[in-house]
């Protein structure tokens, strides 16, 4: 579609027709092609730079809400606060329970409480990084609101989108919000000491399910209270840290899933 | 519920292109959305009034292109249409595909209003 319809095209435009309309006016169409969210972009944009000017990996959570997002952070902070430095942004739409939680586990946290807005947007998370230390982190994650719908839309300026399904959500979630799973990187598939008790729930057919929406990396079942699969999850975490500093001492800079391949190609120049 | 937030950036840079061209109104805004691009065109719609009110695309009329979802096979090189919970190949059905139409959330064209005389 972008080749027949000018995305080469800069955001200030080409003339294509003009008329005359009544009253002394006159209509002119403007071409103009941009991300309807390329203001969001920019900020994403900046906030990237910021993570890899200190080579700060930036995780974005997703999930519905109760998926185990904040447990999943306890546990993992819990499981490697000595080893890693950990920075955590909240996002909820009320209450600082989450930060709280985060904080009483040693770590800084930073809550931003939307009011009745559903998602992060870049600027929110912009303005909560001024509150942590990021040069002193090695990860920030940015737990988003809970919600399997619209963060899906929104660059935050993370690397990389983590989703979670629980266990009692059941296994074709991914078949019925295929933006988010399909936007993400990491699919983990948790409270996964439930599956002895929950026969409904096939891991094979969530990864299914999953394959079927578009996504393309590792599934992992976790459980925030210990096992196997937790230290699947943390070899990842360790691994994309690393790969995250050697990019970012190379100069190279890493957009999440999210980002499509066409994305670039309808680029604000500006951004 | 975010298309809200979405319409308001649509009509910032609505805006911001009227500006640019010393328009005193718009008339038409054409804007495309992709199923994978998480923005519900029928919402968008209902948000659009809401967010346009007291801007100068406040009669603007909003006309939203739903682009479908297209996809390339890695595996056999097939061209297919695909639905948001089922991007797979529909010649060989691999899953290994590369979206090429379904993603867009862009602002394409506006109309604007000027006046007769050339701004000087």
């Amino acid at each position: 579609m972008c080749r027949d319809c000018g995305c080469s095209l800069g955001p200030d435009a080409q003339r294509a027709q003009s008329g005359t309309a009544g009253a002394g006016l006159r209509t002119e169409t403007v071409e103009v092609i941009t991300a309807i969210l390329s203001a969001n972009d920019a900020v994403a944009a900046h906030n990237r730079e910021h993570f890899d000017r200190h080579g700060v990996l930036a995780l974005n959570l997703m999930s519905s809400p109760g998926a185990g997002k904040t447990s999943l952070l306890e546990a993992t902070i819990r499981a490697v606060g000595g080893e890693l430095r950990i920075g955590v942004v909240e996002g909820d739409l009320a209450t600082e329970n989450d930060a709280r939680r985060i904080r009483d586990c040693g770590v800084p946290a930073v809550q931003i409480t939307t009011g009745n807005a559903c998602h992060l947007d870049a600027s929110m998370v912009h303005d909560a990084l001024h509150e942590l230390p990021v040069a002193e982190l090695d990860v920030l994650f940015i737990e988003n609101v809970g919600n399997l719908v619209c963060p899906a839309s929104f660059d935050l300026g993370q690397h990389r989108n983590v989703t979670l399904l629980s266990v009692p959500e059941g296994d074709d979630k991914p078949a019925k919000y295929p933006v988010m799973f399909r936007a993400s990187d990491l699919a983990l598939l948790t409270k996964s000491d439930l599956l002895a008790y929950l026969e409904d729930f096939k891991p094979a057919r969530a990864r299914d399910a999953l394959r079927q929406v578009g996504f393309q990396g590792p599934v992992l079942e976790v459980s925030s209270r210990g096992g196997e699969g937790f230290t699947g999850w943390l070899d990842w975490l360790r691994g994309e840290i690393q790969a995250q500093r050697a990019r970012a001492a190379r100069g190279e800079r890493l957009r999440p899933a999210v980002q499509p391949e066409g994305a670039a190609l309808h680029a604000s120049p500006s951004e | 519920m975010h298309e809200l937030s979405v319409c308001q950036a649509l009509i910032e840079q609505v805006e911001r292109v009227a500006r640019d061209n010393d328009a005193c109104g718009v008339v038409s805004i054409v804007v495309a959305v992709g199923p994978l691009s998480g923005v519900e065109p029928d919402l968008l719609e209902h948000a659009y009034p809401i967010a346009a009110q007291g801007t100068l695309a406040e009669r603007a009329t909003l006309t939203i292109e739903r682009t479908p979802v297209r996809v390339r096979c890695r595996s056999c090189g097939a061209q297919s249409a695909a639905a948001a919970n089922r991007i797979v190949c529909a010649d060989c059905g691999d899953w290994q595909v590369e979206v090429l139409e379904g993603e867009e959330l862009l602002l394409k064209r506006v109309e604007l209003e000027t006046s007769a005389e050339p701004v000087h």
